[in-house]
């Protein structure tokens, strides 16, 4: 019972996931889709501590997933309100046009 | 102590009150300049007889800069030399400061003019009670600024801005070498003060300093050098040749100052300079004879210029360079004691010789040229009388007092070997070329029919009695200095190289004496003939030896030859580096600079370009690569 899922498989799964939300960060235009590859990113490395903390048999990285989750949500809450903000200024949700910060 | 501090610090005090509240002080700036100096010549009076019968005064003020074993106090040493010198500068600068509310009033610059003048007294009192090289050297340098910016008083007018600005840079061709000098003295005395400097003197006389650098060889005798350097300073301040050049053109300074900064005062302080090192002049027989040649060639080459000058105050100036000239001589030849002698008399006599022409200027509406004179004896019969005491003085007249100082150098000259009766010659032509231009001046000027500008010869009027005061005051002085035994009182301060044999009783100083006079005497009478009796003579004889008289007329064409080898070619030269060095090297690597960083920056700000997925990237990009590095590492 102790071994049915090696631990690579967590890995692989952990690093699928990254590079999805990572992929998604760099393509997507949409600011929505945006913040939910961010949360898959944050998730990954959630999945990787959980899959440690297992292996390891130290109960640290379990709750260090906890106040990840805590953040996210957190995260979260303060970018939305941020895209209201912006969206109330231009009403677009095209990462492209908010571009004013240039040198 | 405080009675001996006093004596500048009233001065000094003067000028602070009337340089910062002169705006409010204004025409009353006499009433605090007069009797501060005043106090001053009391004071100094009082210092003089303490130190007549007592020894020499050392006072130390405050420590002024004290590094490692550099040690500079601010400090008194009033020996006899510096007492006598202390009531020449109290009394001219007193009566100058009369004189000057009667001759400066009403001038726009009234107060500043008074405010620099109390300045100028206090420098100088500073330059001749110094006890060390460096307060000497600095108050030098602080009379010659008052010199700057009493010359340049009427600043408005070219001439004298450019007047003043030729003093200044003259000036500081001598300085330079005085300043040299100051330094080698401290190399090699290890200390600056006048009195170890002297006891160490003599055990420094043989010593030889190599002048050549990469193994060549020239060596000079080390005190020789100091003589010469220290006297390159003494050049510059006092006038000689080849650095007479700024004096006459001083002249564009208002009259009290020609008195009493360039007649009485400052430029005798290289004379007051040579004398106050006596001690190391008469270990460098060298030095001492470099000295008396350039007095003694100071002293005939002013006089011939002196001739032919047609401005009533360049006239007195070139006097004024060839009494310098004559007192130089003196002390190259070890007759300090004659030498500061005529350096006290012609204080007073020329002061009161410029005083004269400050009033027959004043009198005639600025007008300075003898040739538009004449006849002005029975109009300004005070000022009259008292430049003909001058010009006797001058010329060495019997019985007034620039006879015997006169007598006294030539006879100091005389016995001080064969380059000293060389010098002689020389002075004795010098006495009779100056009483013939000194009484040029009075026939042309005060004599003969009028050619004053009629409109101006009604107004002709004695000036008011604080300008004749000073006049009648100096022209006492200038009969009566010659009665106060002043050799005698100067000699103990002042030794000579070797004790010369007190040569006046025997016949050969019996003899220059009476050839002296005949000179002097010769010189008026020749003057009474040309200009008095025949009057078309002048013009004939000018005619007969034009290129003597136009080489006389343009100063022997000095100013030309130094515009020509050093002015013109300094101005472009500073041109060419303006042009090339300043604007195409320094110029052209600061905006170089400033170019480049404006360009790199215009290409490095288009990487923000305000994108977040651009930031994202990079962001990833980097993290990959410090990731990768961490694993191939």
């Amino acid at each position: 019972m102790n071994n049915l899922v090696p631990l690579s498989y967590y890995m692989i799964l952990s690093g699928v996931v990254f590079l999805t939300g990572l992929v998604g960060v760099l393509i997507r235009r949409n600011i929505i889709i945006l913040l939910l590859s961010i949360e898959l990113m944050l998730n990954a490395t959630n999945i990787n501590f959980v899959a440690f903390s297992y292996y390891l048999h130290d109960i640290a990285g379990q709750v260090f997933v906890f106040f990840a989750l805590t953040v996210a949500a957190a995260e979260v809450a303060v970018g939305l309100a941020i895209f209201i903000a912006l969206y109330r200024g231009t009403p677009s949700v095209n990462v492209e046009e908010f571009n004013l910060m240039k040198g | 102590m405080m009675k001996y501090a006093l004596i500048p610090l009233l001065p000094f005090a003067a000028f602070i009150v009337i340089g910062l509240f002169g705006h409010w002080i204004r025409d009353r700036a006499h009433w605090i300049a007069v009797p501060a100096v005043l106090g001053s010549f009391v004071l100094a009076a009082n210092a003089f007889f303490d130190i007549a019968q007592g020894t020499p005064v050392r006072l130390t003020l405050y420590s002024w800069i004290s590094s490692g074993s550099f040690q500079v106090p601010i400090g008194f040493y009033i020996d006899r030399l510096a007492a006598a010198m202390l009531l020449l500068v109290t009394i001219v600068s007193g009566l100058v400061h009369v004189y000057t509310i009667g001759y400066m009033r009403g001038d726009a610059g009234y107060a500043r003019f008074f405010s620099y003048i109390a300045l100028f007294t206090f420098s100088m009192l500073m330059l001749v009670m110094a006890d060390n090289f460096l307060q000497l050297y600095v108050f030098w340098e602080a009379v010659g600024l008052c010199s700057y910016l009493l010359i340049g008083h009427w600043y408005e007018r070219k001439a004298a801005s450019d007047a003043a600005m030729k003093a200044f840079i003259v000036n500081r061709v001598g300085d330079f070498g005085f300043g040299l000098g100051v330094m080698l003295v401290f190399a090699l005395f290890g200390t600056l003060q006048y009195e170890q400097v002297f006891a160490q003197a003599a055990s420094h006389a043989h010593e030889t300093l190599n002048l050549l650098p990469f193994g060549g060889a020239w060596p000079v005798n080390v005190l020789t050098l100091l003589c010469l350097l220290l006297f390159a300073g003494a050049v510059g301040k006092s006038a000689q040749v080849p650095l007479h050049v700024w004096l006459p053109d001083a002249m564009e300074g208002p009259t009290p100052i020609s008195a009493l900064i360039h007649a009485a005062t400052m430029v005798t302080a290289g004379v007051f300079m040579v004398a106050r090192f006596a001690t190391l002049y008469n270990l460098s027989p060298t030095a001492m004879a470099v000295v008396a040649v350039v007095g003694g060639v100071t002293a005939i080459f002013a006089a011939t210029i002196a001739l032919t000058q047609n401005d009533i105050k360049r006239i007195v100036a070139y006097s004024t360079v060839s009494q310098l000239g004559y007192m130089m001589m003196a002390c190259g030849l070890g007759a300090y004691t004659a030498g500061i002698y005529h350096l006290l008399t012609h204080g007073a006599f020329k002061a009161l010789l410029f005083l004269g022409c400050g009033s027959v200027i004043i009198a005639l509406h600025h007008e300075q040229d003898i040739r538009r004179m004449g006849g002005l004896k029975d109009k300004l019969p005070i000022t009259y009388w008292t430049f003909v005491i001058g010009s006797l003085a001058l010329a060495g007249f019997p019985l007034t007092a620039g006879f015997f100082s006169k007598d006294e150098i030539l006879i100091g000259a005389w016995t001080a070997g064969p380059l000293g009766r060389t010098l002689t010659v020389v002075g004795l032509l010098t006495a009779f070329l100056t009483a013939f231009y000194s009484f040029r001046l009075v026939f042309v000027a005060f004599w003969g029919p009028s050619r004053v500008d009629p409109h101006v010869a009604r107004q002709v009027h004695e000036p008011s009695p604080t300008m004749t005061m000073p006049l009648i005051v100096l022209a006492a002085l200038a009969i009566v200095t010659g009665y106060l035994g002043i050799p005698g009182f100067l000699s103990p301060a002042l030794p000579g190289p070797t004790s010369l044999p007190p040569a006046h009783e025997s016949a050969a100083s019996f003899a220059i004496m009476a050839l002296a006079t005949v000179m002097g005497l010769g010189g008026i009478a020749l003057a009474y003939v040309v200009y008095v009796l025949k009057p078309a003579l002048p013009s004939i004889l000018a005619q007969q030896w034009s290129s003597l008289y136009a080489g006389s007329l343009h100063k022997w064409y000095v100013d030309e030859l130094y515009e020509a080898w050093f002015v013109r070619p300094t101005i472009e030269a500073a041109n060419d580096l303006w042009q090339w060095i300043d604007m195409r090297v320094i110029d052209a690597a600061v905006n170089g600079v400033a170019g480049s960083i404006n360009l790199w920056s215009r290409a490095l700000r288009l990487i923000q370009s305000g994108e977040v997925q651009h930031y994202a990237l990079a962001m990833a990009l980097g993290a990959v690569v410090i990731l990768g590095v961490y694993m191939l590492l």
